[in-house]
């Protein structure tokens, strides 16, 4: 907590609702939320999607998206109001007084100008200052952010830096003109761990530096615990609960926010590992067409029948390729992948129908993943009719049958087309088309990724749950280790296209640790406000050391 | 019924376009009831003016105007039609074949196209009409082919973006065959982009025809077409008489109706509120 309590809030915003025009009709998608920032503070905005956080991250700027509009309220920043500003006063304050930080920067930085220029354009239209001095401010924030060659970053195009690189310089652009307040917008959440550190530590040293209020926005509490002052918890547009951060981790009051807690404790007792292999990887080493650097080094291990195996690793480590590998869309250099004691053919249009039914896959994307103009009948039933030639009533029934099973009511969302279903509900769809073809290998590329914690809680219990019943085995490839923990049986790390750490779940969370898994599990955000100062400051000491063992 | 529960709230421009296709096909339809005269009955002498007996006059040899503008709305559309749906089953299938297979076969396929391409459409047909002769079936079939370069392109590109989806990885990996992937999963997402080019490839089809009409190698006399008629009656002209223009202006009228229609189904497609 700041000192700063007493002082006149720099931001308050009063009984504020948003409306947004839902089919020619304005409703309510902010129910009057109240919002105040004391100069200096960080706010911790977190709550599932649709929770209207965002929606009130810019309405903090004066601003709504196209079809909504602020109807109600007052939005007060060092005493102007800004929900009866003129279009033209907001812009002078925007950039200026009030920046705000995207979720994903890549989407946002313009791809056609170095990022330099984008940096110096605020700070120069708002006759802050000139080009030339804001250009060594700029590489004076590139180092304070810790960026690597400060001096010449800046004069690279947004596509030739990293993720976690550009949202610091995102992050360094936001402060171009010393704001006021900034507003971040899930600024990690694309983010690995492993990088979402990099950007957490430069975001706090800034904020601490500049002594700059902030509103950070977040689903992820063990994130906001590290970055706020306050949290404040939404639903549905409504505030749950508002307590500084200490209370509330420790002593969460409403219901809703308890749900949010419990997600995060789920685990199961793993099974011990049975010998009986569905599939075999066997030292795959596999490079994309027109590239000659191998994504895949050397890539062995095997997946027990009946249970599930975890591939975890940063983004770019390989297994995504992995799983293309196994479903025979990536023809690999060398190595075989053995299925039920056969060799598969490294091409899918080679492998018989009998091999591509028993090898199903669920991605990430439902949305892209559930052709939009097929109803739900079709897209369950036609593996039903394509590898069993189940058609007429019968299909019918069974895909039925497998709606329930997954939850879903067949009267409602029989003849439903995807576009017609939410995030979580897809996904339980693209399960039920893996389950249609009884397949006995489901591969899970990051099913859980693009849904809130409440749903993928879900979605992982249904997956557990159809393991049981249909003794299936999951290949599941994640980047998040919470969902290792809560569905694995046994976990494979991946780093750099190489298998560095293959063991049981109880004993890969359990020390001795491979040095790589260490850094992983370490960089795994804990419900622990003071958790990124210790790891930050533990890490460190362990440089110091390895340097001063050089000398 | 749907359809025209949609039309009550399509934009007044797309109500009026819908009417004068309406208009169109019940004259193209009902040519022979509606039109006084027969198609190529010389019935006066020529360049007689309106009213009386003919109601927009006589031609360059004295038959009937109006009967001749409403059996050339039945040639022209008619042989416009036929030509734009073979250019696009032709060239849409093949754009989508090359979107999915890629590779050797999207090559052979985009080079070939490429060459028809690099030739000038209007002097391409005037070649090959001259050599294969100006009959209606290889007028119909050289345009086809000519257009379908443009359909192969617009259906392969949009087809592109649809084939990396996941849905049609899952639909290969499943094993299903080209057709099915080509008929079930790509064609309903590149649907809206080619039924309004379709809209619009039309329109080109049609002022090509009369076009090549009006230099003497489209529909041949004495079947009635609009393009021809312009021609054959321009000298009127020149005496302050608008009748030439009135083909012109069925041409004109068409295009701005269908070109009023494509909008409106672009615009719901692409699903932008205002």
């Amino acid at each position: 907590m700041k000192d700063s309590v007493t002082a006149e809030n720099l931001l308050s915003m009063r009984g504020v609702k948003i409306s947004a025009e839902i089919d020619g009709n304005w409703q309510d998608i902010v129910h009057g939320v109240d919002i105040d920032l004391k100069p200096g503070e960080v706010l911790g905005l977190i709550g599932e999607s649709g929770a209207g956080k965002s929606t009130l991250g810019l309405a903090a700027m004066g601003y709504s998206r196209s079809g909504c509009k602020i109807s109600e309220g007052a939005i007060t920043f060092k005493g102007q109001r800004l929900d009866q500003m003129s279009e033209k006063q907001l812009q002078r304050l925007r950039g200026s007084k009030i920046a705000y930080v995207a979720q994903s920067a890549a989407a946002s930085f313009n791809p056609a100008h170095k990022l330099i220029d984008q940096y110096c354009e605020t700070p120069v239209q708002h006759n802050i200052a000139s080009r030339e001095h804001s250009e060594l401010e700029a590489i004076a924030l590139y180092r304070q952010l810790q960026l690597p060659n400060p001096e010449s970053i800046g004069f690279r195009y947004p596509h030739q830096i990293s993720g976690g690189q550009l949202q610091r310089a995102m992050t360094a652009m936001a402060m171009a003109c010393k704001p006021d307040l900034i507003i971040f917008d899930e600024p990690t959440t694309a983010l690995d761990v492993t990088t979402q550190i990099e950007v957490l530590s430069a975001i706090k040293e800034i904020v601490s530096t500049y002594n700059t209020a902030a509103i950070y926005i977040t689903h992820d509490l063990a994130v906001v615990a590290q970055m706020a002052d306050r949290i404040q918890v939404l639903k549905q547009g409504n505030t749950m609960e508002i307590a500084s951060t200490e209370k509330m981790l420790s002593d969460p009051q409403h219901d809703y926010t308890k749900t949010l807690w419990a997600v995060r404790e789920m685990s199961r007792t793993a099974k011990v590992l049975s010998d009986d292999y569905v599939v075999e990887v066997k030292n795959i080493t596999a490079t994309y067409p027109g590239n000659d650097l191998p994504v895949l080094k050397d890539v062995s291990f095997k997946v027990p029948r009946g249970q599930t195996t975890a591939v975890v690793g940063e983004s770019g480590s390989g297994k995504s390729t992995t799983a293309r590998v196994i479903m025979g869309l990536l023809q690999a250099q060398q190595g075989s992948v053995i299925f039920n004691q056969k060799t598969l053919h490294k091409n899918y249009r080679k492998r018989s129908k009998t091999e591509l039914r028993n090898i199903q896959m669920i991605y990430q994307m439902a949305d892209t993943a559930l052709n939009p103009k097929q109803p739900i009948y079709e897209i369950i039933g036609r593996p039903l009719a394509f590898y069993q030639g189940i058609k007429g009533e019968e299909n019918k029934r069974r895909v039925r049958e497998l709606l329930t099973l997954i939850d879903l009511d067949p009267d409602i969302y029989y003849s439903r087309l995807p576009g017609e279903l939410s995030g979580g509900q897809k996904q339980r769809v693209s399960i039920a088309r893996a389950l249609a073809a009884e397949a006995e290998l489901i591969i899970c590329d990051e099913v859980t990724s693009a849904l809130d914690q409440v749903v993928a809680e879900g979605i992982l219990k249904l997956l557990d749950r159809l393991q049981q019943e249909y003794n299936l085995s999951y290949l599941f490839i994640t980047h998040d280790l919470a969902t290792v923990r809560a569905i694995a049986d046994q976990v494979i790390v991946m780093y750099q296209g190489k298998v560095v750490d293959q063991a049981p779940t109880e004993a890969l969370f359990k020390p001795p640790y491979h040095p790589y898994t260490e850094k992983l599990l370490s960089s795994v955000p804990q419900m622990d406000s003071h958790w990124l100062d210790n790891l930050l400051l533990a890490r460190a000491n362990k440089e110091n050391e390895k340097a001063n063992e050089h000398n | 019924m749907k359809f025209l529960s949609l039309l009550k709230q399509a934009p007044l421009s797309a109500q009026f376009g819908v009417l004068v296709i309406t208009l169109y096909l019940i004259v193209v339809i009902f040519a022979p009831v509606l039109a006084p005269y027969g198609e190529r009955e010389v019935l006066d002498s020529e360049y007689l003016p309106w009213g009386g007996e003919y109601l927009l006059g006589t031609d360059n040899l004295g038959r009937d105007m109006l009967s001749r503008l409403i059996y050339g709305a039945r040639n022209t559309v008619g042989i416009a039609l036929v030509t734009t749906i073979i250019a696009f089953v032709g060239g849409g299938l093949l754009g989508l074949v090359a979107a999915i297979m890629g590779g050797w076969v999207d090559q052979l396929l985009s080079r070939a196209i490429d060459v028809v391409m690099a030739i000038p459409a209007l002097i391409f047909a005037l070649l090959i009409l001259t050599i294969v002769g100006t009959s209606t079936t290889s007028l119909i079939f050289v345009i086809a082919v000519l257009d379908s370069t443009r359909v192969f392109r617009l259906a392969r590109s949009v087809a592109q973006t649809v084939v990396v989806m996941d849905y049609v990885e899952a639909a290969k990996a499943r094993g299903e065959g080209l057709w099915w992937i080509i008929r079930k999963e790509v064609l309903p997402n590149v649907s809206a982009p080619l039924i309004a080019e379709f809209g619009l490839r039309f329109c080109f089809v049609f002022l090509f025809i009369s076009a090549l009409s009006f230099l003497g190698l489209g529909i041949q006399p004495p079947s009635a077409d609009w393009g021809s008629m312009v021609r054959d009656n321009a000298t009127l002209i020149t005496f302050g008489d608008v009748t030439p223009l009135i083909p012109a202006a069925a041409i004109a009228l068409l295009t701005v109706a269908i070109n009023f229609v494509v909008d409106w189904a672009l615009h719901r497609s692409s699903g932008l509120k205002d």
